[in-house]
């Protein structure tokens, strides 16, 4: 197989296991490259790609960006702060206004559920999710995915807990997909008000104390406390969140053995991870963003590999 | 399909020897040159070589290195099946630096055009060689010849030269497969 079975990546649940060994085949050569001194290559000189932004990121456009960048793509970008979505045009509008200057490859984030998927019906050209409101973060958990191989080997029978604000995180979902995909076990662990209901029928556990969930796991993704997302109070206070739910590394040290440390960012550091455990020996949250690029070159590789040149 | 054996391993035996020798009488102790093999095929002419230069000709050490050429190619969107692609494995710089491209077939030069574009991430070199294990003459598409060459062949379009090495597929030798 050297060729994904999608056209667009929108959700980690449309793909399958051999989409994603493929990704992270291709990633292992474009991180080799983006290794060298001279760190691009002209691959995708004849394309042109539309970064949407939505919603704000600094991370994740940052790293589309370079990743396009790297393989010498030309690129539009665009947000929603500064654009014409203020003056009422419609998503399709205004990716059908941008299509006409030849775009061949969208990348879209935005704050609404299903938003990609809706884009992908109605225009002509590939979408790469960049998130899409509380639903779906494919590129995240492919380099979390990416990140824990690294570190580890392989994700096959590795047990990891996600930790913290699941109801509200795309970054959570679309890492369960990823990682029940590689036969990974996994538990979320956080206030229940944040665990969604029926999180089982997914296929992982549920696992209220932080102590037992790190005793448990090899690898802890912490995630952020979405407070944007958060249109009630889901927990008392910030302080009382922190003192149940937070990493600190006296609980690190305590529990008698070492596992991985990752985060999506950006971290609230104090909050859910304190600073001695952000930067942590055993943390790998800055080869996540390192492995983000590669991983976002060879999605966008493989989906250009497949719009021929007539 | 109708195969053909051009070389058979003793002839390459010393086709091989043969190469060896003029890269020494260019090279000297290869102080400031660099071996890159072509990938897929072209690394496993290289390592032969490197084995001779040193276990034949004693040169003590010798920079050698693996070039993947696929992001680089020109046929990027336009071929029916996706190519795979191979490992990089340069950790060394070659500014100012000697290289030869080692491949184990010449056809169109387009393989070598890529990799003309891709060493430039890794310097400047003060010139680049050829060479290759066989040279198919009249099919070249662009203006590039080998400096050192095994054995040079006249083969038309449909036919297909294949190199066999002891190594990997059993034994040495260079078939002509005629559909």
């Amino acid at each position: 197989m050297n060729q994904l079975s999608v056209q667009h990546l929108l959700g980690i649940k449309h793909i399958n296991k051999a989409d994603i060994d493929l990704i992270f085949k291709t990633a292992d050569h474009f991180k080799e490259v983006i290794n060298r001194p001279i760190k691009k290559v002209p691959s995708l000189r004849d394309i042109t790609i539309a970064n949407l932004f939505f919603e704000n990121s600094t991370r994740t456009k940052l790293s589309f960006e370079l990743a396009e960048k790297r393989l010498s793509a030309d690129v539009i970008n665009f947000s929603a702060s500064q654009s014409s979505v203020k003056k009422g045009e419609t998503l399709i509008d205004t990716a059908n206004n941008i299509l006409s200057m030849k775009v061949d490859l969208i990348v879209m984030r935005h704050p609404h559920v299903g938003a990609c998927d809706f884009l992908s019906k109605h225009v002509n050209a590939r979408i790469v999710n960049a998130g899409d409101g509380t639903h779906e973060h494919p590129t995240q958990a492919l380099l979390d995915s990416y990140s824990i191989r690294e570190k580890l080997g392989s994700v096959t029978g590795k047990k990891i807990v996600i930790v913290g604000d699941v109801l509200h995180s795309r970054v959570a979902l679309s890492n369960i997909y990823a990682l029940k995909l590689q036969g990974a076990e996994v538990k979320v662990c956080g206030p229940k008000t944040l665990i969604p209901k029926y999180i089982e029928n997914l296929g992982v556990g549920v696992e209220p104390n932080i102590r037992k969930a790190l005793e448990w796991c090899d690898v802890a993704n912490v995630l952020r406390v979405q407070n944007e997302r958060m249109d009630i109070n889901y927990f008392p206070s910030t302080r009382e969140y922190t003192q149940l739910f937070g990493i600190n590394k006296k609980l690190l040290d305590s529990i008698g053995k070492k596992i991985v440390i990752m985060h999506p960012g950006p971290i609230n550091r104090g909050v859910e991870l304190t600073s001695d455990v952000a930067d942590a020996e055993q943390s790998i949250i800055l080869n996540q963003v390192e492995n983000g690029v590669a991983i976002r070159m060879a999605v966008i590789y493989l989906l250009a590999e497949q719009i021929k040149r007539n | 399909m109708s195969k053909k054996t051009l070389l058979n391993s003793k002839e390459i035996n010393i086709i091989l020897h043969r190469l060896a020798c003029q890269l020494i009488e260019n090279h000297n102790n290869f102080e400031n040159t660099v071996l890159i093999g072509i990938q897929p095929r072209g690394t496993f002419l290289a390592e032969r070589l490197v084995e001779i230069l040193k276990d034949d000709y004693k040169i003590p050490s010798i920079e050698f290195g693996q070039l993947d050429i696929t992001f680089y190619r020109d046929d990027f969107r336009r071929r029916d099946a996706p190519l795979e692609a191979n490992k990089t494995n340069i950790n060394f710089i070659v500014e100012d630096k000697k290289v030869v491209f080692i491949d184990d077939v010449l056809f169109s030069g387009r393989s070598i055009r890529a990799a003309l574009t891709a060493i430039q991430s890794f310097g400047r070199p003060s010139d680049i060689e050829l060479l290759v294990l066989i040279d198919r003459r009249f099919s070249r598409h662009l203006p590039i010849q080998p400096d050192y060459r095994g054995r040079q062949v006249d083969v038309i379009n449909e036919e297909k030269v294949t190199v066999h090495w002891k190594g990997r597929d059993g034994k040495d030798a260079v078939y002509i497969l005629n559909k």
